[in-house]
């Protein structure tokens, strides 16, 4: 708890601030500007260090929010508190638009792209005369409060402040929700959040939106505090140096970043006043020590200064939601009902025959495996039935509807749930998240009611389940810790978990028994045995000969891509194709 | 806009494209080798530039001074990474490409630069204190990052990028420079004529061009150098150093960027960090061919610099905005392109 008790020893000494009798106004004026920093870098730290996207144009956002209320104030005499809403909206329309159209690009590109949104934005408010040119726009008024203008440093400290732990308490609660789990799920869980019905396109977008719309809330308190703008802070530099204060407090939590636009606001006052009587010229030239404060950080501490202080790298307090009764569960299928027909599955990268025309189905309460030796391609048949993979040719029919070129996310709305070989989990999600996301499509609450703190009766419900189905496969006592500190055994049980967190139809698991002991393979296998008596299908890619045997139905062989033969465990085992397969033949 | 005006807008345009397809080529290369974006290309095209005109005028540029600095840290750097395997031989081979060399060329630029050099001595002075930066920049910032992801040696390259910008303020101040063209031929073409400046910057891009093909098309080396892009394990397998790999293509790029801004400095005036926004322009046309593939980014470095030289003509103001812009087009394209989901791991 060291991490809450300084951050509230922090903003307790925020708060004291202005009954301090003597206090030099330039302290508030340096202290509001790192408020209004900390506010675009806790949106930042949702974008960057939470779903893994890097954007250098936030400063463009925090322009977009203070022309639009400059505009609004001047020239139709709005009062600030009505031009506020349109502030926030304008920076969220701008990030709507640039996000649809730069977002889906992986990696680099978006990152290159707002560089280029940024220096664009920059020369058009330079050169546009409704917005007064590198002139900007003058003349503004102050925030009126109950009657009471705040014009000083000291007065607006106060409101600027009030919006930092504002944006602080919402982001918490938005990164909790529902949506909050998806958009942790985003930083190399992609393909995961898409199996279990996460639109991660949709939800980049989202964090996008709401980084820009933090931004946008510091444009609006930035216009009415100078009362007075021009381009210049709103340029990629500005954009660089909130990057700057993210990455050095800690991109992780949203403490750091708070602490990073402090640290970083009045380091910058200090260099500007020792630097250039260091080096006998005036200029720019903290830029040097930020340059070189940036390449330390990323080599010695790339997690930030913050988690230094606390010693503490987990963002986000565990998660107790009230006690309710869990999701009501999907009607059971009929028995024998086809849930899965897959009809000549191909797949080939480049020559290579992965799979080559696989018939097989699944009915429900029946236990179906796929063995094969190492690389006949079980996997990919997997990928290629749950959407991951794209189908070269063949047919996928779940519940009797085609599915094939479907995404992941579509199929997992129709009620199937699968597991990974490489376990796919968010390490820095506790196991309880981890297992809660896979009720994702059981829940709605969307963000503005995960972030408003709406969504109480859902979450607990949704929490509910998933500690029920946590207890089901005997990991219940495990639920806080983070995901990544479970042994790799375990952590193929919590995705069982997650799995029926769906109230899947459809179960697929790929290796689940990998990595267990004997006891915990015969718990997995008594488990089994209960979903199938309750109606599920089960398809299963198995390495474990006993366990396959002992448990399935039906064995579908694969070799090089192709099937060899189909039919109950017995005689599969007798098969002389099979034995030649897997031994190798008798020379 | 007649026909006269055009031809002279997309001579102009080439001419620009040159520069951009230099810097587009270098960005290509380091990517390509290292996964570093690298944003202070356009450092060195300034330092170029600036250095050349420190000569011009008779002095003795900051970049002098800065070399040393750079060399001494690389030094420090290059044996803490070799800490584990330092005997006699490496030592001295760190000392001498760290100390000896910065060295060598420093006491050359203070024995020759207050006596004004010729233009083809300065330019090679001026090659010879920048092209060694990009080596020992590598050692300094990126080396002890080569475990990151892209997007951490995209800022640790915004980072270098912020403090190169800086330096660059305090060694050579506010104002701008420019420096005499490498010729002062005209060449009567049609309507229009051609200047031997132009000549050179072309001749230069296209020279570069074919050398770099033929390095990584023809040469062991320059296969090494594409085999630790792909697989920097595999290649420390082999025994291809990933510390040999950087600082190789780091001092390309400085040598191409400084090359650019002896060739840029005659038509343009170059500040202290005019270099950023040239290099952003070779960023358009490295990103429209994709990062990857050099006559594609050459191709669209004309592309960038006719678009610009027409926005000039026509806009003139948003001629920045329009240069930028260009790239959307390109994003939306690829994105269409993109696989729908991918992990990045």
């Amino acid at each position: 708890m060291r991490q809450s008790l300084l951050a509230a020893l922090g903003l307790l000494l925020v708060a004291a601030l202005p009954f301090v009798p003597g206090v030099p106004p330039f302290w508030f004026t340096l202290l509001n500007y790192a408020g209004l920093s900390a506010i675009v870098v806790v949106g930042l730290v949702v974008l960057t260090g939470i779903a893994g996207i890097m954007s250098f144009g936030q400063a463009m956002f925090v322009g977009i929010g203070a022309y639009a209320t400059a505009l609004l104030s001047l020239h139709l005499g709005l009062s600030p508190w009505l031009s506020l809403p349109v502030s926030l909206a304008a920076s969220g329309l701008a990030a709507l638009v640039i996000g649809a159209i730069t977002l889906r690009l992986s990696g680099h590109y978006l990152p290159l792209g707002t560089i280029a949104w940024n220096i664009s934005f920059f020369y058009v408010l330079g050169n546009t005369d409704a917005l007064g040119r590198y002139d900007g726009l003058s003349g503004l008024p102050p925030i009126v409060l109950f009657g009471f203008p705040l014009v000083e440093s000291r007065h607006l400290f106060a409101l600027i402040w009030v919006c930092v732990a504002l944006s602080i308490l919402v982001t918490q609660r938005l990164l909790r929700s529902r949506t909050g789990r998806a958009i942790r799920a985003l930083k190399g869980g992609v393909i995961a959040a898409e199996a279990f019905g996460v639109d991660t396109g949709r939800t980049r977008i989202v964090a996008f939106v709401y980084a820009a719309m933090l931004a946008g809330l510091s444009g609006w308190l930035y216009a009415h505090m100078q009362r007075a703008i021009n381009p210049t802070p709103f340029g990629l530099n500005a954009s660089i140096e909130v990057l700057l204060m993210t990455v050095l407090g800690g991109a992780g939590s949203v403490w750091g970043g708070v602490f990073g636009a402090t640290l970083v606001t009045l380091l910058k006052d200090q260099l500007q006043n020792v630097l250039p009587l260091l080096l006998g010229a005036q200029g720019n030239f903290e830029a040097i020590v930020f340059g070189i404060l940036f390449v330390l950080i990323l080599q010695r501490a790339p997690d930030g200064l913050w988690p230094l202080l606390t010693r503490r790298a987990t963002p986000l307090p565990p998660h107790h939601p009230a006690p309710a009764a869990p999701l009501a569960p999907r009607p059971a299928e009929p028995p024998g009902r086809v849930l899965l027909d897959a009809a000549g599955l191909r797949k080939t990268f480049g020559g290579l025959v992965a799979v080559n025309d696989i018939d097989f189905s699944v009915k429900a309460g029946e236990v179906v495996a796929l063995i094969g030796p190492n690389g006949a391609g079980k996997s990919t048949t997997f990928n290629l039935v749950t959407g991951v993979a794209r189908l070269t040719a063949g047919r996928v029919r779940l519940f009797d509807r085609d599915v094939s070129g479907e995404p992941a996310r579509a199929i997992a709305r129709l009620g199937i749930a699968r597991t990974f070989q490489h376990v796919k989990l968010v390490g820095g999600m506790s196991v309880i998240e981890n297992v809660a996301l896979g009720a994702h499509l059981r829940g709605r609450a969307g963000p503005v009611r995960g972030a408003l703190g709406l969504d109480g009766a859902e979450e607990a419900a949704i929490f509910a389940e998933a500690r029920r189905q946590l207890a089901r496969v005997g990991l219940a006592e495990l639920a806080d810790r983070p995901a990544s500190s479970l042994a790799l055994g375990q952590q193929r049980i919590v995705e069982i978990a997650r799995a029926l967190c769906l109230s899947p139809a459809l179960l697929l698991l790929d290796e689940p028994a990998a990595g267990l002991r004997f006891r915990e393979k015969q718990a997995l296998g008594d488990l089994l045995r209960q979903l199938r008596r309750d109606g599920l299908g089960i398809l299963l890619v198995e390495h474990d000969m006993d366990f396959v045997m002992g448990l399935a139905d039906r064995l579908v062989v694969m070799n090089f891509g192709a099937k060899l033969c189909e039919g109950p465990p017995v005689a599969v085992r007798t098969n002389p194709a099979v034995v030649e397969a897997y031994l190798g033949s008798a020379a | 806009m007649d026909a006269t005006i055009l031809m002279l807008l997309l001579q102009d345009g080439v001419v620009n494209g040159a520069i951009y397809a230099l810097i587009a080529l270098s960005l290509v290369l380091v990517f390509t080798v290292t996964r570093v974006i690298l944003i202070p290309q356009g450092e060195f095209v300034a330092f170029g530039a600036l250095t050349l005109a420190a000569f011009e005028a008779g002095t003795v540029p900051g970049t002098v001074p800065l070399l040393l600095a750079l060399g001494a840290a690389a030094c420090a750097a290059d044996l803490v990474e070799a800490r584990h395997a330092l005997d006699a031989r490496r030592i001295l081979r760190i000392a001498l490409r760290d100390l000896v060399l910065p060295g060598a060329v420093a006491a050359l630029a203070y024995a020759l630069g207050p006596g004004k050099p010729t233009l083809a001595l300065g330019i090679a002075l001026t090659l010879a204190i920048v092209t060694p930066m990009g080596a020992y920049l590598h050692s300094i910032a990126f080396r002890p990052l080569e475990k990151a992801s892209v997007l951490v040696l995209l800022v640790a390259a915004v980072g270098v990028h912020l403090a190169l910008t800086g330096l660059g303020l305090v060694f050579f101040g506010a104002e701008g420079s420019r420096t005499p063209p490498l010729s002062d031929a005209m060449l009567p073409a049609g309507p229009l004529s051609v200047s031997g400046q132009s000549l050179w910057m072309i001749g230069l891009t296209l020279a570069i061009i074919v050398a770099l093909w033929a390095f990584f098309g023809l040469t062991l080396l320059g296969k090494a150098l594409m085999a630790t892009a792909v697989n920097r394990l595999g290649a420390r397998l082999m025994g291809i150093g990933p510390g040999m790999a950087g600082r190789l293509s780091f001092s390309v790029a400085a040598f191409i960027g400084a090359l650019s801004g002896v060739l840029v400095a005659p038509l343009t005036t170059i500040y202290y960090d005019t270099g950023f926004l040239i290099g952003l322009k070779g960023f358009v046309a490295a990103i429209i061919g994709g990062l990857a593939s050099y006559p594609a980014a050459a191709a669209a470095a004309v592309l960038v610099g006719i678009i610009e030289s027409v926005a000039a003509f026509e806009a003139s103001a948003f001629k920045e905005v329009i240069v930028f812009m260009a790239i959307i087009p390109v994003l939306l394209w690829r994105s269409a392109r993109a696989d729908p989901v991918e992990d990045e791991e």
